[in-house]
């Protein structure tokens, strides 16, 4: 039920308790206690809004850096990641395989901000050797959300046998 | 100016327009109007599924097939049947594809029936079993499922409903309208009557991967009469895929050969770009059926939990996506009860008489709807119980 109920938080951050309840087949306090355990336990880790700036004529810039470094005797990469994942410019931090070691993506007001960042912040982390800054153009689809919902649902029968 | 009416088919002239359609035509002219009517998913089809059927047209595979379907479609069916269901069908010769489980019925019927046979119909019942049995002049033996039988089929009721006539039974569990369905020990109770008087089963599964908490069982299971069985299947209900009109009966050899020749002179052969889909399903959508069966089995939980707050008994159906509450408290008939409805509340709901007579005093709810979309469905359902 956990799993169930961690999938419908994670489609819906908004869905109600009483609803959760219901369609799991239980109580609204087993539910509370649960979320409140995974709270505690950073299973549920946050509640986020998937916001499309473009609709809402908001111009933010956002940009995919790839960055490799050089890991630490004894800590790996954890310490320079600790260091990159506290700066709250950086929305995300991903320790991955291929030709860099870290991807991260950062949101910023203008193209100068980003520059600024990289070049003053995070270039000059002891350990960080090179970086590749990607401006995003467009957003496609975020968080498995779709950005351009032109057409709604194709529509159904009223009634049907 | 002709006169059509002398032109007409007999049985067709006598044949009841389905007690949906009234509906759907009030439904239709109003505005504003919620429906919980429809009798299919609410999932746009997964996109590898779409993407195969694109695929097809993009490369030109677009010729007829085989009258019986693509053999790769019929061996992964037969696979898929393995798998999941644990029966074995040859996909040589036991297995055929057709334009949705709807002409599955109508083949089945016309080629083993003669006039005057008798074929056992428990109700409430799909729509679509009494015409088609009737149009090919065999005769309707309704035998009633009862709420507290939990609409499963007994052994007594069926004892006598059997006669010297009786060529076959249809079921359809898990069952449109009810969501009753029947387990392994439910049909070996019912066994021995079937074999000792040698009857087909029509044995309807479209909804067989809508079995909540427990593993569908086919009649087919049962050992000894497999032979006597003809199980009709689809994709519609399991990966959401019902304008793509792809169904298939698995039955054994001598069968599938009468059935092949109807099917042959009717239709030739299923959509040939569908088909192509409907591989892609067999082969790689169980992860599309775990997910969708998670959602509907969420939402059933949900509407059973709120129709008994607002008043409305309904047990907690096992199967398909359809609850069946009765109505009886309210002292209305179910046709009095919907048209009310959709009158004051801009309602619509299919009422149980629309499955033959013993459904009187119930009405089909489908939740194959977003949670938004029942919440206010349920609000206004309550504003009219409470107004009664």
């Amino acid at each position: 039920m956990l799993k169930e109920m961690l999938s419908l938080l994670e489609k819906n951050a908004r869905i109600e308790v009483t609803d959760l309840a219901a369609l799991l087949n239980t109580d609204e306090k087993t539910i509370n206690d649960q979320i409140k355990e995974c709270e505690e336990k950073n299973i549920i880790a946050g509640y986020h809004t998937i916001v499309n700036w473009e609709n809402a004529n908001t111009e933010i810039v956002k940009a995919m850096i790839a960055v490799s470094s050089t890991p630490e005797r004894d800590k790996g990469y954890d310490h320079i990641a600790e260091i990159i994942a506290n700066y709250p410019e950086v929305n995300s931090l991903y320790l991955v395989s291929g030709r860099t070691e870290f991807i991260l993506i950062i949101n910023g007001s203008t193209m100068r901000e980003i520059a600024d960042f990289v070049a003053h912040r995070l270039a000059p982390i002891e350990g960080i050797n090179t970086t590749e800054t990607m401006f995003i153009l467009k957003e496609y689809k975020i968080m498995g959300e779709i950005m351009d919902k032109e057409n709604g649902k194709p529509e159904r029968l009223l009634m049907t046998l | 100016m002709m006169i059509f009416d002398e032109l007409i088919n007999i049985q067709v002239k006598e044949m009841a327009p389905s007690g949906i359609r009234k509906f759907f035509d009030i439904a239709s002219s109003k505005k504003g109007v919620i429906s919980l009517g429809v009798g299919e998913p609410d999932f746009i089809t997964p996109y590898h599924i779409r993407e195969a059927a694109m695929h097809a047209i993009h490369t030109g595979k677009t010729f007829y097939t085989a009258n019986k379907g693509l053999l790769e479609l019929r061996q992964e069916i037969c696979n898929y049947y393995l798998r999941r269901f644990n029966l074995s069908y040859n996909p040589n010769n036991e297995c055929m594809i057709t334009v949705g489980g709807s002409e599955a019925i109508d083949i089945v019927l016309r080629a083993i029936l003669n006039e005057g046979d008798e074929v056992i119909l428990p109700t409430p019942s799909y729509v679509a079993y009494a015409p088609i049995i009737q149009l090919s002049k065999g005769k309707v033996v309704e035998v009633t499922m009862t709420e507290e039988n939990g609409f499963k089929l007994k052994k007594d009721q069926l004892k006598k409903a059997i006669s010297d006539k009786t060529k076959a039974i249809v079921i359809n569990f898990p069952s449109n309208p009810t969501g009753g369905i029947m387990e392994y020990d439910d049909y070996l109770e019912i066994a021995d009557l079937i074999k000792e008087n040698n009857i087909l089963v029509i044995s309807d599964e479209i909804y067989a991967e809508l079995t909540y908490d427990k593993k569908h069982v086919s009649i087919a299971n049962i050992e000894q009469l497999k032979e006597n069985t003809i199980i009709i299947n689809g994709f519609s209900k399991a990966y959401s895929m019902t304008g793509y009109r792809v169904g298939y009966i698995l039955a054994e050899k001598p069968l599938i050969e009468m059935f092949n020749k109807i099917h042959q002179y009717t239709i030739m052969c299923a959509s040939t770009p569908s088909q192509f889909a409907a591989i892609e399903a067999a082969k790689n959508g169980d992860k599309d059926i775990e997910e969708m069966y998670l959602s509907f089995k969420q939402r059933r939980n949900y509407i059973v939990k709120e129709l008994n707050r607002i008043g409305l008994r309904t047990h907690l159906p096992e199967g398909a996506f359809y609850v069946f509450p009765s109505i009886k408290s309210t002292n209305m008939t179910s046709n009095e009860f919907c048209e009310t409805l959709l009158d004051k509340e801009n309602l619509a709901l299919v009422p149980g008489s629309a499955f033959g007579a013993d459904g009187e005093g119930y009405v089909r709810i489908s939740y194959a709807y977003s949670l938004e979309e029942i919440k206010q469905a349920i609000e206004r359902l309550e504003r009219f119980l409470k107004s009664l």
